[in-house]
């Protein structure tokens, strides 16, 4: 199996653990990830924030070599890249208008048939979880998580068409595979703050500190997620010292993959402590 | 919303044109709006905004241009669509906020929240300059256009810059020149 993936700019920098921990995971999965040629920024939310031309033409540049690989699905770990590109999407399939003129700018033709998929997605619905439940040699037990999804994967469920948008249940189904145990919450859909991290630190920071508190209030020793920037603003603006994964690295923990510890080395929170607490270092 | 009306909000006195001009720029149906306020309820960043988003909407409709544009509002939405999702008539109001700064950067309005803006500024210069946001570059860029020196942030960014997760050096698209065109042919239409 052979899949298009556009790691996005964040996958070699302040997400690393995300990218590498991903390639680990799918060469044990035996999914081959292809990554898109040349690929550029989806552009984030500074580009639809003041310019919403080019925040359809840079993803659209990224579908256009996606396409030449005649690859059927492109696959995209961080949600704020997903996000963008699924708007991109929707407008090329359902406005033909502006279809044409996104097209006449980047220079290429769209084709519908390429879907675009976020990783998540594709680990849970499309590998399948009894896939995923054959590779688990360790079973994360004991190990009691709170699955935060964020804002980009489930909104707007128009674009995005993932799970449930106050309620979703992905995260959850795949970490109970894993053997771990997901509380039941209510903030796994609330906002982390996103780039105001870098302009209003101390909003975000009561903004994380909510979410973080009703987490711990649940009975989480650690929350997982699927997004850079959350990952980024739920560990670095927390007093609690709650452990912050990617799913992919639960999944590598559960597969038994060596590697692990140099994602772990990446973290400002060690999840080391934990996962040694429960016999899982 | 009672201060909103000792302003002597009285209709006539708006700018009509404002609504349609609004509604074409963000293609949502702001006249559908019976101010049911679960937009506002819903916003992770309304308690920061001057004006919360259902007050903007109805602000809209009589025409306030001047203060909706000048409001830091439309600058502290971060696009998480809570409310789009939620709005019971369909009004994508993160849409309308990214309609709204586009307005207001373009008329050249007072931006009043400048902090914000100019990060956005200086990440799609990242962009433009290699096709990829490079953090250390785009951060330098930020400090210099604002002059904040991001102290709530410097001590766990010098953590993250020292676990290697923000690279010294850029990673840049091969063909720059498509990047070019795709920015010069986005720019000028606006």
């Amino acid at each position: 199996m052979r899949v298009s993936y556009f790691p996005g700019c964040t996958d070699r920098s302040s997400s690393m653990e995300y990218g590498l921990s991903t390639e680990e995971v799918f060469r044990v999965l035996g999914v081959e990830l292809v990554e898109v040629e040349d690929w550029n920024c989806c552009g984030a939310a500074a580009t639809h924030s003041l310019n919403r031309l080019l925040s359809l033409c840079l993803p659209a540049r990224i579908i256009s070599k996606a396409l030449g690989s005649g690859l059927s699905w492109l696959v995209v770990p961080c949600a704020g890249c997903f996000s963008n590109l699924k708007k991109t999407e929707y407008v090329l399939r359902n406005d033909e208008k502006e279809r044409r003129v996104v097209e006449e700018i980047v220079g290429f033709r769209y084709d519908p048939s390429l879907e675009i998929l976020a990783l998540l997605d594709v680990v849970v619905n499309r590998i399948g979880l009894d896939r995923i439940d054959e590779r688990v040699k360790r079973p994360l037990k004991g190990l009691k998580v709170a699955c935060y999804y964020g804002c980009a994967l489930v909104r707007h469920p128009k674009v995005t068409g993932f799970d449930d948008p106050e309620n979703p249940q992905a995260m959850e189904r795949l970490m109970r595979t894993l053997g771990a145990q997901p509380v039941e919450w209510s903030y796994k859909v609330d906002c982390c703050g996103a780039d105001l991290a870098m302009t209003y630190g101390s909003i975000v920071s009561q903004m994380v500190g909510r979410i973080l508190s009703m987490a711990v209030e649940a009975g989480a020793q650690a929350i997982v997620t699927s997004c850079g920037l959350c990952q980024m603003n739920l560990e670095m603006r927390q007093e609690l010292g709650l452990p912050v994964f990617y799913f992919t690295e639960l999944m590598g923990l559960a597969f038994d993959v060596e590697q692990r510890e140099r994602w772990w080395a990446k973290h400002l929170i060690s999840p080391r402590p934990l996962l040694e607490s429960l016999g899982l270092g | 919303m009672k201060e909103m009306w000792e302003g002597g909000l009285r209709l006539g006195e708006g700018d009509f044109s404002f609504l349609e001009e609004v509604r074409r720029r963000s293609g949502e149906h702001l006249d559908l709006c019976y101010q049911c306020m679960k937009c506002t309820a819903g916003c992770p960043t309304a308690p920061y905004m001057d004006i919360k988003p259902h007050q903007l909407i109805r602000m809209i409709q009589m025409g306030r241009r001047g203060e909706v544009l000048g409001s830091g509002a439309i600058w502290f939405c971060v696009y998480c669509q809570t409310c789009g999702t939620r709005c019971p008539n369909e009004i994508h109001i993160g849409v309308l906020m990214d309609a709204l700064r586009e307005m207001a950067v373009g008329e050249g309005v007072e931006v009043k929240e400048r902090r914000i803006h100019l990060l956005h500024e200086a990440f799609i210069q990242s962009v433009r300059r290699g096709g990829r946001v490079h953090e250390v570059t785009m951060l330098m860029d930020y400090v210099l256009r604002s002059r904040d020196l991001m102290k709530d942030s410097l001590g766990s960014g010098v953590k993250l810059f020292l676990k290697g997760k923000f690279p010294l050096f850029p990673s840049f698209v091969k063909e720059r020149e498509e990047i070019r065109r795709i920015f010069e042919r986005c720019t000028k239409k606006q």
